[in-house]
């Protein structure tokens, strides 16, 4: 019987005509419980990695992450092929399929409890069978920077790992010779003293028959070969020429195309719809009321979405319609108001209440955030097809195994004849993983015997969004003599996740964190480094108002407070360092610093602000960041690239806005992104510690929106407390 | 409806829609060319560009009128004719510029016009062709050293 190792669990066998296969079983602790919840009755999620060696020698990771632009394929098949000393011209990756036992863990526990050979489940997937049809991955969420964090450390190295030491087991038994006089290099086993050199593929059917080792022994950093390497991503060529397949580029047989409108006032019903106009228009097939959304199917998508601007739909009246913008930050600060000193607590440390009483003097501040949508440039799309009691869907998920799921729930068709095809995500950032949109496109193409591609406009992808919550935090520091906090009081709205994105990485004695949390209508979905994206925001703005109040720099400050922590000590260090901390700047300019741990990885930035011309433009951002240990150093650079132009995006110009309970803003002319022309130049030096391992896609968005905020105070001595940043001079932030 | 005919990427192609058709959808939904996405429908985020008579246009906002007797090229058609990348895919690919990849149809046949009319942009020649094209995973500092690369290629 198998059992789970400090590493997970290990299985191997020989399927489909001498291929080896070896799987590891890893769990997960997840970030987004109600997610996880969806998936399991344990709360424990299973992750299943495969690998194969095929008997032309070339090997196949099979790993269940999406890509969205994170270069996951390549990463997950770098550490397999690292560890597994494999030719990395010969290593390829596939999704695996979104099949429960992928992910599931009861299924997943009846696999652990069985044998240690390769499940039934798997064959399939492994001898290519399934791929064909279901080109999809399965499970999990793809989110919350874990690839290579979990899947990568946990699942992939040890795949590889254990791979080859079966492999030299077998060599060493084939050839009668200590195992200790074998070496493996590019998937090759060579034993040098006779001068033998044989491709792993010639021992796979020996090693199949071992049992796999429990605890395979992992290189360390001074072994590596792949990992740590800047190796090209898989996914870029098709990328570059048009081949990529995205959701919205998924052609079937008699398809057809569905455009929609949701409730303006998010949660509103159908009363009545007037389609007296558009179902007469050219292409026009059926005008559909859902109840919750329109939708009218056609031909074509633009004579779908034409047909659907010429229906007057009412909606019903939920009396969030009387809500504007105003009364969303009053809700906030009522519920603050009301919770006084007495929110939810997050943390507790010492005495707050004492330590500000006999403070020598106490600062206060509130800070706020607006909404924001995500605005994935391929806007919201999902092609459904379903058959008498057989569904498939395609669309790009960042949680394809939990939409299966969903659709099953909702249609009463099994789980197993549901199939869903995940493709390459346009940008995910959070929004992909809500099972909105794929169950939408279910509920129209239930109406039809053929396929049906749901597209929604740019304006539906703004308007019916999941949001950044807007928020509010309030902070209450007591100071010494120096200007030193020796108390900390926050007060915040909105918890969501992950839990400690409120937390401060200063050495503060005197600590209380808590929150109030106000439900309404405009609903919540995780956006790129969630409650990090505010609370970086709150905490390293206010935080510098505190340096500003002991006459220091803020840079100088935040070293006094994180001298107990050399990781963080380093990335300052290295972010002040490379922006010349310290030195003039030219008139209008300014520098601003901030720090921010999150996701595992310690990211401190410093911007160059200029405030000459009608908005503060950013000049160069300088980034220092630790993720323990690179996998892939551009990848990951790349990664905080992007995520330093999105947070950008968002704290100069991002601001959703409520009027008559209805999102205002529609499309690009009124929720303007950074564009090429404002796109700052940015420098990012990776300070490898070697600690845990931390993610990468979520990391550089917390920290820029602070270092911008102070950079523009350092230039014009206005402290700006909330958002759009691009309006300061106005005064209306 | 009308007969509209024009070449794309070289092949003679003729369609039989309402003239008013924006171009992105006869290309995607007609002629199956799905590398021109759609972003915003309005012309503001530059995903579905494509040349028309080697100009750059946003295919979203493009009459299918427009293309009468027009010589249309989609990303589909960027490679040279014996399969070889163009030297702008070339550096695409050098400098890892995509992430997502969902916005770089778009960007790359803004960046072949751009160095078709100025072989050695500079920084505010990139800038003015290139502010068009929105790209969300932020890949703009490789594009930039990307269109650089492929000048002097």
């Amino acid at each position: 019987m198998g059992k789970w190792t400090r590493r997970g669990f290990i299985a191997a066998g020989l399927v489909g005509g001498g291929v080896l296969a070896v799987g590891v079983g890893i769990r997960e602790g997840h970030r987004a419980p109600k997610l996880a919840a969806m998936m399991t009755e344990e709360g424990e999620t299973l992750v299943n990695v495969w690998v194969k060696l095929a008997p032309d020698n070339t090997i196949t990771a099979i790993v269940p992450h999406s890509e969205m632009g994170q270069g996951v394929f390549t990463s997950m098949a770098q550490m397999l092929a690292d560890e597994m000393d494999a030719d990395w011209q010969t290593v390829s990756f596939e999704q695996a399929p979104a099949h429960e036992a992928y992910a599931n863990y009861p299924l997943g526990r009846d696999y652990i409890l069985g044998d240690t050979k390769v499940p039934g489940f798997v064959q399939d997937t492994l001898n290519g069978g399934f791929l064909r049809i279901a080109q999809s991955m399965g499970l999990q969420i793809t989110g919350g920077s874990t690839a290579v964090r979990f899947t990568g450390m946990g699942g992939m190295r040890i795949a590889g790992a254990a791979a080859r030491e079966m492999i030299v087991k077998a060599a060493a038994k084939t050839w009668d010779v200590p195992a200790r006089e074998l070496r493996t290099e590019n998937s090759y086993v060579h034993h040098d003293a006779s001068g033998q050199s044989v491709p792993y593929a010639s021992f796979a059917e020996r090693a199949a028959t071992y049992k796999p080792p429990t605890q395979p022994k992992l290189k360390t950093p001074d072994q590596y070969t792949l990992m740590g390497t800047s190796v090209p991503r898989f996914d870029i060529p098709a990328k570059t020429d048009g081949t990529a397949e995205f959701g919205i580029d998924v052609d079937l047989p008699g398809m057809k195309y569905a455009a929609v409108i949701g409730p303006p006032v998010l949660g509103a019903e159908t009363v009545s719809i007037d389609d007296t106009y558009a179902r007469d228009m050219p292409g026009v097939i059926k005008v559909m009321d859902q109840g919750h959304f329109v939708a009218v199917v056609a031909e074509g998508f633009w004579l779908a979405e034409n047909a659907v601007r010429q229906l007057d739909v009412t909606w019903s009246q939920t009396g969030a319609e009387k809500l504007n913008q105003a009364d969303v930050f009053n809700l906030l600060r009522t519920a603050m108001d009301e919770v006084g000193d007495k929110g939810e607590e997050d943390i507790a440390v010492g005495n707050v209440r004492r330590a500000t009483e006999s403070a020598a003097r106490v600062y206060e501040a509130e800070y706020s955030v607006p909404f924001l949508a995500h605005a994935a440039m391929e806007p919201i799309n999902a092609t459904a097809w379903v058959r008498e009691d057989k569904i498939d869907l395609w669309s790009g998920l960042q949680n394809p195994l939990a939409v299966r799921d969903e659709i099953a729930g909702a249609t009463g068709v099994k789980k197993a004849n549901v199939t869903v095809h995940n493709v390459f995500l346009g940008g995910g950032f959070g929004r992909r993983s809500n099972p909105d949109y794929p169950l939408m496109a279910v509920e129209i193409a239930k109406a039809f015997d053929h396929p049906v591609k749901m597209i929604w406009s740019r304006e539906q992808d703004t308007q019916q969004d999941w949001y950044r919550p807007a928020s509010v935090s309030r902070f209450k520091a007591g100071l010494d003599e120096t200007g030193m906090p020796v108390s900390w009081d926050n007060l915040f709205t909105q918890k969501h996740d992950p839990p400690e994105a409120s937390h401060i990485p200063y050495k503060i004695d005197n600590q209380l964190i808590h929150y109030a949390h106000v439900d309404h209508h405009v609903r919540f979905g995780p956006w790129r480094s969630v409650d990090h994206t505010q609370h970086g925001f709150f905490i390293e703005s206010f935080i510098d108002e505190l340096a500003d109040q002991a006459g220091m720099d803020g840079y100088a400050y935040r070293r006094k407070l994180v001298d107990h922590a050399p990781r963080y000590l380093t990335v300052l260090d290295a972010a002040a360092k490379a922006a010349g901390w310290g030195r003039d700047v030219p008139e209008g300019h300014g520098l601003g610093i901030a720090l921010v741990d999150s996701f595992g990885t310690v990211v401190a930035q410093v911007v160059e602000v200029d405030v000459t011309g009608p908005e503060p433009k950013v000049v160069h951002v300088w980034c220092a960041a630790d993720p323990g240990y690179a996998m892939n150093p551009d990848g990951f650079i790349a990664q905080i690239e992007s995520g330093i132009i999105y947070g950008l995006t968002a704290a100069l110009y991002g601001d959703i806005t409520i009027e008559d309970g209805a999102v205002v803003q529609s499309n690009f002319h009124d929720y303007p992104m950074l564009r090429m022309n404002e796109a700052p130049d940015i420098s990012v030096e990776i300070t490898n510690s070697g600690a845990k391992v931390g993610g990468g896609g979520e990391p550089g968005t917390p920290p820029i929106a602070p270092a911008l905020a102070n950079a523009v105070f350092a230039a014009t001595g206005i402290r700006v407390r909330s958002q759009p940043i691009a309006n300061f001079k106005q005064g209306l932030t | 409806m009308a007969e509209t005919k024009f070449t794309v990427n070289g092949e003679a192609r003729s369609v039989d829609m309402d003239p008013t058709t924006p171009l992105l959808w006869v290309l995607r939904e007609q002629l199956k060319l799905t590398g021109t996405k759609f972003g915003c429908g309005i012309a503001q985020c530059g995903a579905c560009t494509i040349h028309l008579d080697g100009i750059p246009v946003r295919s979203c906002s493009t009459p299918l009128a427009a293309a009468e007797g027009a010589a249309l090229t989609t990303i589909e058609g960027v490679a040279a004719e014996d399969g070889s990348r163009h030297p702008v895919q070339d550096a695409w690919v050098e400098h890892q510029v995509p992430q997502c990849g969902y916005c770089q149809s778009g960007q790359i046949m803004s960046a072949v016009a751009l160095l078709r009319d100025t072989p050695n942009p500079t920084d505010a020649d990139i800038d003015a062709a290139m502010s068009g094209n929105i790209c969300r995973c932020g890949a703009y500092g490789r594009i930039r050293q990307a269109i650089k690369t492929a000048a002097s290629a």
